[in-house]
């Protein structure tokens, strides 16, 4: 029997009355690229934060490399998070640190590596994003949208993570700048030799970057399949979400 | 029955406030005592909550000293009692209005800071990316804060009593009517050991309220900018009345012995 590199069984989370994850079942592959599509407010968020440890699932299980992570604490969930890497939708990089130090942070507080040779390892990333040494030295309000991407992107593969997560990597870029973003996450994450999973309502880049999709609606996986037999999935719902259309069996919540 | 509900959510809400404070409070404290220390943030810490708040402190402390002088001097005037002037203001300043003032002025300075610093980080996700690159932010963030108020606050409080002793000394030489060195030898013979540490005891103590407030609500803040804003209203308020409360909790405990 194969291990899957992350497992999600039965994984319940609610905020109050409102159920956002209904019991989501999704297995991830070892080096495979994962995307999580679906609408806005559906839980995509929700379900990579549970992955995370930063949120705490109700019910259900999630497995990382076949060890049950989900209620870790301490000194154990710390050793987990070292496979991890993370791009955030907005960057959030640290503004108060410049970029170089941005990148090399997890390796300088996590893992405890001297500043002087973190510095050469950011360096090295940030070039393998396509951003010169000079960048380094700037701070992350002097960056445009696209290159706070790239600075992200670097300091989520700095420390050769086995895992990288991508929250809406294109959201709030330029379609050149998008497809830019698309090929490094590409390129960077076979390079890195990483697992992906990612999640994001931009079907052109869920389509480019992954191998496998998986849609969530209702707060459950009601489609998964190869990435290129999405527009054959003879689902509903899946065919509505990829085409755009206004009309069709999902529902809208125009209420927050 | 919205009359109860009314209150029953309000209570609801100042209990889960109650135990959210003290969980976080019971988390900072065991990450006070783990490893790692981020010797460096503590120094930079310092610097923000002690070295940068000296001038508001010291300005505050001198004018508070001269009023208290001049309190004294009328006031004693009825009983025929001036010359108690410089006991009474050393004795004042040292105990009580030292470390409340200092306190106050660096709850609205650095606890405001913390809250809209780690408030924004909060609503922009950079806590989530502490996490994600396998750093505690708790002991990222919120330990140096301590470290450096706690540390900080005492020495800054020492400064601001002798600023608050010669701004009495002032007043008393310059308008009053005192002669310097009889003023001098009046504070330095009246004044004991306890006085100035009672005063340095609860600078630490209001340190300590600072950190931990800006901290709080700037992890608790939510939403956007408006969210940020309300959590550094809530940090200033909150640290301020907290800061006067264990004044008279620390006051009876110090001298009623």
């Amino acid at each position: 029997m194969t291990t899957f590199k992350i497992e999600l069984i039965g994984v319940k989370k609610r905020f109050g009355p409102k159920v956002v994850l209904d019991g989501v079942d999704l297995s991830i592959e070892k080096q495979s690229s994962t995307v999580i599509i679906g609408g806005s407010g559906t839980g995509k968020s929700v379900a990579l934060k549970c992955i995370l440890g930063i949120l705490t699932p109700d019910e259900g299980t999630i497995k990382i490399d076949g060890e049950d992570v989900t209620r870790l604490k301490g000194a154990a969930r710390d050793a987990v998070m070292k496979k991890f890497g993370m791009l955030f939708q907005g960057g959030a990089l640290f503004d108060s640190l410049p970029v170089w130090e941005n990148v090399a942070f997890g390796l300088i507080q996590g893992r405890g590596m001297a500043r002087r040779r973190a510095r050469d390892v950011a360096i090295e990333k940030l070039a393998k994003v396509g951003l010169t040494a000079d960048v380094g030295e700037l701070y992350p309000v002097e960056l445009s949208g696209g290159m706070q991407k790239r600075v992200g992107l670097a300091r989520a593969i700095a420390a050769d993570p086995e895992i990288i997560f991508f929250d809406e990597p294109t959201t709030g870029l330029d379609p050149i700048m998008s497809d830019i973003i698309n090929d490094l996450i590409v390129s960077t994450v076979k390079d890195v030799g990483a697992t992906a999973l990612s999640i994001t309502h931009d079907m052109v880049s869920a389509r480019k970057i992954s191998d496998r999709i998986a849609m969530l609606y209702g707060g459950r996986i009601i489609w998964q399949g190869p990435t290129a037999e999405i527009d054959r999935s003879g689902n509903d719902y899946v065919d509505q979400f990829i085409h755009g259309r206004a009309t069709g069996p999902i529902k809208m919540a125009v209420k927050a | 029955m919205s009359f109860f509900a009314t209150i029953g959510r309000a209570v609801l809400s100042l209990l889960a406030t109650i135990g959210g404070l003290a969980i976080f409070t019971a988390r900072s404290l065991a990450a006070l005592v783990s490893p790692p220390i981020y010797g460096r943030l503590i120094g930079q810490q310092m610097m923000r909550v002690g070295y940068f708040s000296l001038p508001v402190v010291g300005l505050t402390a001198f004018f508070t000293g001269g009023a208290l002088a001049l309190q004294i001097y009328l006031g004693g005037n009825r009983y025929g009692a001036e010359a108690i002037v410089p006991q009474i203001v050393v004795l004042g300043i040292t105990r009580e209005l030292g470390p409340v003032i200092a306190g106050l002025m660096v709850a609205g300075r650095v606890s405001a800071a913390i809250a809209a610093e780690i408030g924004t980080m909060k609503v922009t996700e950079q806590i989530d990316a502490l996490t994600t690159l396998a750093t505690n932010p708790v002991k990222y963030l919120v330990v140096p804060r301590l470290l450096a108020a706690v540390i900080s606050m005492p020495i800054l409080v020492a400064v601001a009593d002798s600023i608050g002793v010669f701004g009495g000394y002032v007043v008393a030489t310059e308008s009053l009517g005192f002669t310097g060195s009889i003023y001098l030898k009046n504070t330095v013979d009246f004044a004991t050991h306890q006085d100035v540490a009672s005063g340095l005891i609860k600078a630490a103590v209001f340190g300590f309220i600072i950190a931990l407030m800006g901290c709080y609500n700037g992890f608790n803040s939510k939403g956007g900018a408006q969210g940020v804003g309300t959590a550094t209203t809530n940090a200033v308020v909150s640290s301020s009345i907290l800061i006067l409360a264990a004044n008279y909790l620390l006051t009876s405990i110090l001298f009623t012995r």
